[in-house]
């Protein structure tokens, strides 16, 4: 029995996990072969089955160029000349994923080796199938992620964390990661537990283990007494969090009264779907990312449309703010965004869009459509000059004539910004013609201090708190109530019940939270006196 | 019975009988029951056109003369019907330049 080990980090997303550890890194590492033949070639065959039914499963909720990649991914697996090379190695005693390996990667060197440019990029593709197979190969001998395991890693993708069954909890130990990674944010707002920056270690890391997420840290190999103790801290956390429920259905307002709105921030349409709109004031924040990137291919304008309206619809009459394509930045899109050295600092958000107007004028017909679905707002992310709102502004009236002019079904919503780069937070008086202002503090601390948001070794500089951040945060709340224009803030910060109260303190009385953040936000706010 | 036939015919397509191409090609030759190959020279090799793994190993870029041949039931129609497609540009769009 090794000693217990404990490992210190930063939480990303609170809540406790304790359950088998599994490694983010080793694809099909953990199959165990049989040693026998037809075992091994019946392990392979069900691997290829389920890998191509994940890919039709896929194909359900792509159209266009994704939808094409996924059939020829399916055509590949289903063709015996990709198989049969592994099936026969298998024959003469190799284990299955090792056969697969060897055949695929064979495949593969034959794609590097081309010299036609348009084969050499289909070597992705081919490594994609391979990996598919690869995981699904140790998911049937029972060594993908258990229900309700601890996944552990350097860093974690995105489509790693969509793609994961959290429907019997589980958590996140990340060895370095960032608390305002997409992961992190797609973790607090699935409750799901998250701690990073737990640093280097050279354990063999296995076993049962426990999770802190509420306090930052993994305990390895835990005693008898440290699974009691964490089973006290974690059923007092799920008493705090009942508490907070009490306070999910009814408005928020302060100690002395003052109602504050509070909406909710997501990043996928689906995430709607599990929240009743009577428990918020409306979305202040629709991120559209994801959208853009998924599988391989950017979004049509129908899929836009369709995901634009579907959240809409479910909103009835509260207001949806949905912020046009924020890419570049933590947030590379394949065919979008460019290799740059300092990406935060580079072409990102609107900055991109204004870049690459044939893609943006896509998004913007599919909001201009939408907008006929219910109370939709639109902001642009990144802006820094006054200038770049103009642009975007008169991008909007010229696909407005034009569907218009089709007599296609529209309507101009307000069009506002985010604050977040701090040029606008110190001259606000700018941008005196937006629609609203929206503070994403996450980008503005991190602008203001300097201090990179998906960099651990800084996390702590990274502080909402800081006065310099607060000054400007209550500079633009004043500037907006003075001139009419209405003042928001739906970064991390507006759900974080210790940074509530000097949001409030700061004149902000509308926030957005992740719908996970709803109830605990609303619970910080009844007890701030303003 | 058993029949043959042999034809060529030009790829335009952009990009050259790739990845989605492949797809609407393999699919065709699938649905006759002849054997049918291809090759980007009359005197081979030869592959397989069922196979997407083997159209694709073809690797034919746009401006190659695909040659097509087949043998079995319904050998003329299969390489009558894998021409026409490939002469309607496999259905694609004047974007198909795109990434694939």
């Amino acid at each position: 029995m090794p000693a217990p080990l404990r490992l210190k980090g930063i939480s990303a997303s609170a809540g406790y996990a304790e359950g088998p550890l599994h490694s983010l890194e080793q694809i099909g590492a953990g199959y165990s072969p049989s040693g026998l033949p037809n075992l091994e070639r019946a392990a392979l065959e069900t691997a290829v089955g389920s890998a191509v039914e994940r890919l039709a499963a896929l194909i359900e909720t792509s159209e266009g160029d994704a939808m094409e990649i996924l059939e020829f991914q399916i055509a590949m697996l289903e063709d015996d000349a990709l198989t049969g090379p592994a099936y026969a190695t298998i024959a003469q005693g190799l284990a299955a994923d090792e056969a697969w390996k060897h055949a695929l990667n064979a495949e593969i060197s034959g794609y590097e080796n081309s010299d036609q440019e348009y084969f050499r990029a289909r070597a992705a593709d081919i490594s994609d199938i391979r990996d598919r197979v690869l995981r699904a190969l140790s998911s049937e001998s029972g060594f993908a992620a258990p229900p309700g395991a601890i996944l552990y890693g350097d860093d974690i993708a995105p489509t790693r964390f969509l793609e994961t069954d959290w429907s019997k909890g589980g958590g996140i130990a990340l060895m370095r990661g960032s608390t305002a990674s997409h992961v992190a944010m797609l973790a607090r707002a699935r409750g799901i537990p998250m701690v990073v920056d737990l640093g280097c270690s050279d354990v063999a890391i296995a076993g049962i283990a426990l999770l802190d997420a509420e306090h930052g840290g993994i305990v390895l190999a835990p005693s008898k007494l440290e699974i009691e103790e964490f089973r006290k801290f974690s059923s007092s956390f799920a008493v705090r969090q009942d508490k907070a429920r009490s306070y999910l259905a009814q408005p928020a307002v302060t100690k002395l009264g003052t109602p504050v709105r509070v909406q909710i921030n997501i990043a996928d349409p689906s995430d709607v779907d599990a929240v009743d709109i009577a428990n918020c004031d409306g979305v202040g924040l629709m991120r559209t990312e994801f959208l853009f990137g998924r599988a391989s291919g950017l979004p049509d304008e129908e899929t836009q449309y369709r995901a634009y309206a579907h959240v809409l619809d479910w909103a009835g009459e509260k207001p949806v703010t949905i912020r046009t394509v924020d890419a570049g930045g933590d947030k590379p899109i394949p065919g979008f965004t460019v290799e740059e050295s300092n990406p935060f600092l580079g072409l990102r958000g609107i900055r991109l869009s204004l870049a690459r107007p044939e893609i943006f004028r896509v998004q913007i017909r599919a909001l201009l459509r939408a907008g006929v679905h219910g109370n939709l707002k639109v902001m642009f992310p990144m802006i820094a000059l006054p200038e770049e709102y103009e642009r975007a502004c008169a991008l909007f009236a010229e696909e407005r004539a034009k569907l218009e002019a089709s007599s296609i079904p529209h309507k101009m919503p307000p069009l506002g910004i985010m604050v977040e780069v701090p040029s606008v937070a110190i001259a606000p008086e700018g941008f005196a013609n937006v629609a609203f202002f929206s503070i994403g503090s996450n980008d503005l601390t991190q602008y203001v201090m300097a201090a990179a948001r998906d960099n651990g070794a800084v996390a702590a500089l990274n502080a909402v708190r800081h006065p310099a951040v607060l000054r400007l945060i209550s500079q633009v709340a004043a500037y907006g109530a003075a001139n009419g224009i209405p003042v928001s803030l739906c970064g991390d910060a507006g759900g974080d019940p210790a940074t509530i109260p000097a949001l409030l303190g700061a004149g902000l009385r509308d926030l957005s939270v992740v719908p996970a953040q709803l109830a605990m936000a609303k619970a910080a706010i009844a007890e701030v006196s303003v | 019975m058993s029949a043959t036939a042999e034809a060529t015919v030009l790829i335009t397509h952009e990009v050259g009988l790739h990845a989605r191409p492949s797809v609407k090609f393999t699919k065709l030759a699938k649905t006759f029951s002849a054997q049918v190959e291809i090759a980007l020279a009359a005197s081979g090799p030869w592959f397989d056109a069922k196979s997407i793994v083997k159209v694709m190993a073809a690797r034919a870029p746009k401006g190659t003369t695909l040659h097509l041949r087949a043998t079995g039931d319904e050998a003329k129609e299969a390489v009558d019907a894998l021409v026409d497609l490939v002469q309607r540009d496999f259905d694609e769009g004047a974007d198909h330049a795109r990434s694939a």
